[in-house]
């Protein structure tokens, strides 16, 4: 039991985290206006489609945000739970290009639909129709963040994120793994080597799926050309051809020593592909190409405790799949040995 | 040290000199890859699929050019080349050489290919820059294959395996060179290529660097 413990917590945070990230409802959201496109100096009646939202008449209050001034919105109509219409009168004036819609309802809370709309007049910021002050309510209850395009799919940051996260954890180990060759030689550490590649070529079938996944969902296509999947394909075809590489020498010592220095010599290149080159080219992926990653989206911070829970849990998992393949090589060269003798 | 790698880089050239008939080969399979390209595409070729298409021209050139880097001498004669000079030196010298090599067959390529292909792509391109972009990816792949073709050689599986074991690692250093052509196609200032440049030279040093680490426990036996 002592040895074991962390076997049972790695399961406890995977299942924890997943029941959590596939149970937990999204919050409220604005996901679509009519029109999208404001005139300044005019009055408008705005169409509003809510998700997940329970408009109670009388008591939805909305504003439309830009570059820092709130205009009220004169009157609401509340259709049924999730259509709104919203009377106002836009002032000339408005600084910047994109406008965002907050929608405040007490227990509801504050929904914000980023760049709402498109302000084709600009001007230097307007002096009248302007709120001093914003009322903001805020919501009760878990619940994560729904985002424009993302939608539901937010969940799979709990299961495509940790699955990279523990691929490079396993990588790391098999470069460790390789050194150790390089210095002692020793079978058993290049046993842990490949133990560590299958593994880690495990996590990254199962991070290509998921990601594949969420890619159709919200870019439209299962792949697309971008840095980060570009990155994701040189890391998959480098161990695959680590393990080709294994495949084609039969002595056990040189065979060791060839899949050492090719993990040493593609893991280095591998990091300076997938650290600095994202950094340089345009990008769709979070993170990457000028991108913020997830973070920016978790304004209540509710996905944070779940995805780390999930990270740390697959982790273990990797960690707990790479100790079962390791200690098994051991007892086969044991084996071997007394075999020998 | 630094007079070991001088006498090897003199022994390579002297080697190659000797063997002209490979600096053929690996001319005559730039010039046939080109004239096939030729064949195939006529003149159907905007700026982006120009560049894209001499970059893999290139990259499979450098996979044939570089293939024999070690698999042209036996076991003995690697052997007593082991016991007279540093193993660090032989690769550092290998790599320079291939670097050379590489450099000169990206430009003469560059030529054919201009030559066959067109060149209409290159006339509103800031040439220096296109140039250096070439020299710089042919010594980049230069770099990468070297260690690459001493795995190969010693696994005694010929280019077959330098391919598989090649491509995932060439992909950075071939993605880095098509935009930085790119770039300099497009004429772009040098204050947006240089970083690149510079990232793309940084490579170059680290990849040999690392060569030049890790060779000392492959050729032992």
């Amino acid at each position: 039991m002592k040895h074991w413990w962390w076997k049972f917590l790695a399961v406890a945070l995977v299942l924890a985290a997943s029941i959590t990230a596939l149970r937990t409802p999204l919050a409220p959201a604005i996901v679509h206006v009519e029109p999208a496109t404001l005139q300044p100096g005019t009055r408008h009646a705005i169409e509003v489609l809510g998700y997940r939202t329970q408009f109670v008449p009388n008591e939805v209050i909305a504003y439309i945000e830009n570059g820092g001034q709130f205009v009220p919105a004169g009157r609401v109509d509340v259709i049924d739970d999730t259509h709104a219409r919203i009377h106002m009168y836009v002032p000339e004036g408005l600084r910047e290009d994109m406008s965002d819609l907050l929608v405040t309802a007490p227990g509801a809370g504050t929904m914000r639909l980023f760049d709402a709309f498109y302000n084709p007049v600009k001007g230097s910021g307007a002096t009248h129709d302007i709120a001093a002050e914003m009322t903001v309510h805020h919501r009760k209850g878990f619940a994560f963040p729904n985002r424009n395009l993302l939608y539901e799919t937010i969940r799979n940051l709990n299961f495509h994120v940790p699955m990279w996260f523990t691929m490079m954890m396993l990588q790391t180990v098999s470069l460790v793994f390789s050194i150790l060759v390089l210095r002692s030689g020793a079978e058993l550490h290049d046993r842990g080597a490949v133990a560590a590649v299958h593994a880690s070529l495990l996590f990254a079938m199962m991070g290509l799926v998921t990601g594949s996944i969420w890619a159709r969902a919200t870019w439209g296509g299962w792949w697309t050309t971008d840095a980060k999947l570009n990155g994701a394909a040189v890391t998959v075809l480098i161990y695959l051809a680590y393990l080709v590489l294994r495949g084609s020498v039969t002595d056990r010592a040189k065979r060791a020593r060839l899949a050492a220095i090719y993990n040493v010599f593609a893991y280095v290149l591998m990091l300076l592909f997938i650290m600095a080159l994202p950094r340089m080219t345009a990008s769709l992926h979070p993170g990457s190409g000028g991108n913020p990653a997830f973070s920016q989206y978790d304004l209540d911070s509710s996905l944070r405790p779940v995805f780390y829970a999930a990270v740390l849990g697959w982790m273990g998992i990797g960690a707990w799949l790479l100790n079962l393949r390791y200690r098994l090589a051991r007892l086969e060269i044991l084996q071997e040995d007394a075999r020998i003798r | 040290m630094g007079k070991e790698v001088l006498n090897l880089l003199k022994l390579e050239a002297a080697l190659d000199l000797r063997q002209r008939a490979a600096w053929g080969g690996m001319l005559l399979y730039v010039v046939s890859a080109v004239y096939v390209c030729h064949l195939a595409m006529k003149d159907a070729l905007a700026g982006t699929a120009w560049n894209a298409l001499f970059w893999i021209i290139l990259l499979f050139a450098a996979f044939n050019a570089l293939a024999r880097s070690f698999q042209r001498e036996d076991q003995g004669r690697q052997l007593y080349l082991y016991t007279m000079v540093h193993p660090r030196s032989v690769v550092l010298a290998r790599a320079l050489y291939n670097a050379l090599t590489m450099a000169v067959l990206s430009l003469l390529s560059l030529l054919f290919y201009a030559l066959f292909l067109g060149d209409e792509p290159l006339s509103r391109a800031d040439l220096l820059q296109f140039v250096l972009a070439v020299v710089l990816g042919g010594i980049g792949f230069a770099a990468v294959l070297t260690l690459i073709s001493a795995i190969a050689a010693r696994a005694g599986n010929g280019i077959g395996l330098m391919a598989i074991l090649g491509f995932p690692v060439i992909l950075p250093m071939l993605l880095a060179v098509m935009r930085a052509s790119q770039l300099a196609l497009q004429g772009a200032p040098w204050s947006d290529a240089g970083l690149l440049f510079l990232a793309l030279a940084a490579l170059d040093v680290v990849t040999i660097t690392l060569a030049w680490l890790l060779f000392p426990y492959l050729w032992r036996d």
